[in-house]
């Protein structure tokens, strides 16, 4: 199980860093959607509740973009048929594929990050920044795990590109409220405020709760 | 039974003081957004046997009691907002997480209409579609599970309603739970029936037609699953 999961990751990121699909886009996506917020807000600088919305509705939809291209390459090149065809458990398929998804993401946000508190963020992002790594890891655990399920569900769709954000945006309701109220007071004018704790362990409980679901059923998703 | 219920919403519980008349969509308004929400989670628990036993029969239950209670989630959402409308003096109010979580709960399986829709092979339609049914299901009681934890007192929650009210209230509140529960069940076993129906209808004209070559009828896609 490990040997597998560790080939199909080291397969995705290989495939990722020669062709450069998703990552790029969803930076230069993220950071368009800043100075898409700029003018539709019309606001230099933001803060606060203002500033940690801007922040969360733009990792969601720059996900959205990766969650897209998730399966792509498997489905267009039958890489689902010789997965199916090799003797090893297809729970593997779903652990590499979430792990690669949480890679992208902390790939993006490394650099989409910067750039909002660049651009956007009035408060400097000095002292709250551990705090923040650690909103983010765990949004980011809740994000991949739901994507990879809602990617795998939607693949097979006819209507793909557009199953995929009507899918996975309730279901990411949960993350992006848990993940905005906790860092909200990270990002406030004057000081970032202590990291409030119930909004976190929603968070991770979130994280839990889904992962367990998408183990137990993405079985069903691979039999042909 | 939602005969004897609304007759008793209407003759038999007291109006209430502040409220009035409008008081009263209490009685459907309640009783069918908890039934909705077993519907939803008793359709995951269909989708859960269907993934297991890989019968198709318990993929059309599963389909039809999410299809009914995305029905009465919409009812449930224009007699809330009716409600709403004259005891909060707004449609539709944000800072209360009872709503805005139904809100978010009905616009996923919304969803669900489509993804049957967009899936051409019906034996993967089934598959996907139950798989969906277990992560919406599962989706449902952690939602309001949280609600329930963040306690916003603004909406006025069925328990203590009817507990701290007279007893005629809760009397006939359970009654009107117990017909709307009554009355979905009685509407799945319809769609139930229907479904069968049709699908019988079309094996005996396929056999009808026999091995004429223009015997294969154009059926039509549809979002329902077929047997």
């Amino acid at each position: 199980m490990r040997q597998t999961v560790a080939a199909l990751l080291a397969k995705d990121l290989v495939l990722e860093l020669r062709t450069r699909e998703a990552v790029p886009a969803m930076v230069l996506f993220s950071i368009t959607t800043y100075v898409v917020f700029h003018f539709g807000l019309d606001r230099n600088s933001i803060d606060g509740d203002l500033a940690s919305g801007v922040l969360w509705v733009t990792v969601l939809f720059a996900a959205i973009l990766g969650i897209n291209r998730l399966f792509v390459a498997e489905h267009e090149q039958g890489g689902f048929d010789g997965f199916l065809l090799a003797p090893v458990d297809r729970t593997a398929m779903f652990v590499a594929k979430a792990i690669a998804l949480f890679a992208f993401l902390c790939v993006v946000e490394l650099l989409a990050v910067p750039a909002f508190a660049v651009l956007l963020l009035g408060p400097s992002l000095g002292q709250a920044l551990p705090e923040l790594l650690l909103v983010l890891l765990a949004a980011n655990a809740g994000i991949a795990v739901v994507g990879t399920l809602v990617a795998a569900l939607a693949i097979q769709t006819r209507a793909r590109d557009l199953m995929v954000p009507l899918l996975v945006l309730p279901l990411l309701v949960p993350v992006v409220l848990g993940a905005a109220r906790a860092s909200a007071p990270l990002l406030a004018q004057g000081g970032a405020g202590p990291l409030p704790g119930d909004w976190l362990a929603l968070l991770a409980l979130y994280d839990l709760l889904f992962a367990l679901i998408a183990y137990a059923v993405f079985d069903f998703l691979l039999e042909d | 039974m939602l005969t004897t219920a609304f007759a008793l919403v209407f003759f038999y519980a007291p109006t209430d003081a502040d409220q009035g008349i409008v008081q009263k969509i209490f009685y459907v308004h309640v009783p069918m957004a908890i039934v909705a929400l077993c519907g939803f989670v008793a359709g995951a628990v269909l989708a859960i046997a269907h993934l297991r036993t890989g019968d198709r029969r318990w993929d059309m239950r599963s389909y039809v009691a999410i299809h009914l209670s995305i029905v009465l989630a919409v009812g449930v959402l224009l007699t809330g907002s009716i409600w709403a409308r004259q005891a909060w003096g707004q449609w539709f109010v944000w800072d209360e997480p009872m709503l805005v979580v139904f809100l978010i709960v009905f616009l996923l399986y919304a969803t669900y209409q489509p993804l049957r829709f967009s899936i051409e092979d019906p034996e993967k339609q089934a598959r996907y579609a139950s798989v969906f049914a277990i992560t919406a299901g599962a989706f449902v009681p952690l939602c309001f599970g949280a609600v329930r934890m963040a306690e916003n007192l603004t909406h006025p929650q069925a328990a203590t309603m009817t507990t701290s009210g007279p007893a005629s209230v809760s009397q006939t509140f359970l009654v009107s739970l117990l017909g709307m529960g009554l009355l979905f069940v009685t509407l799945c076993k319809y769609e139930m029936a229907s479904k069968n129906a049709t699908s019988k209808l079309r094996s005996l004209r396929r056999r009808l037609a026999g091995d004429d070559e223009f015997g294969a009828l154009p059926t039509g896609r549809s979002a329902a699953p077929t047997l």
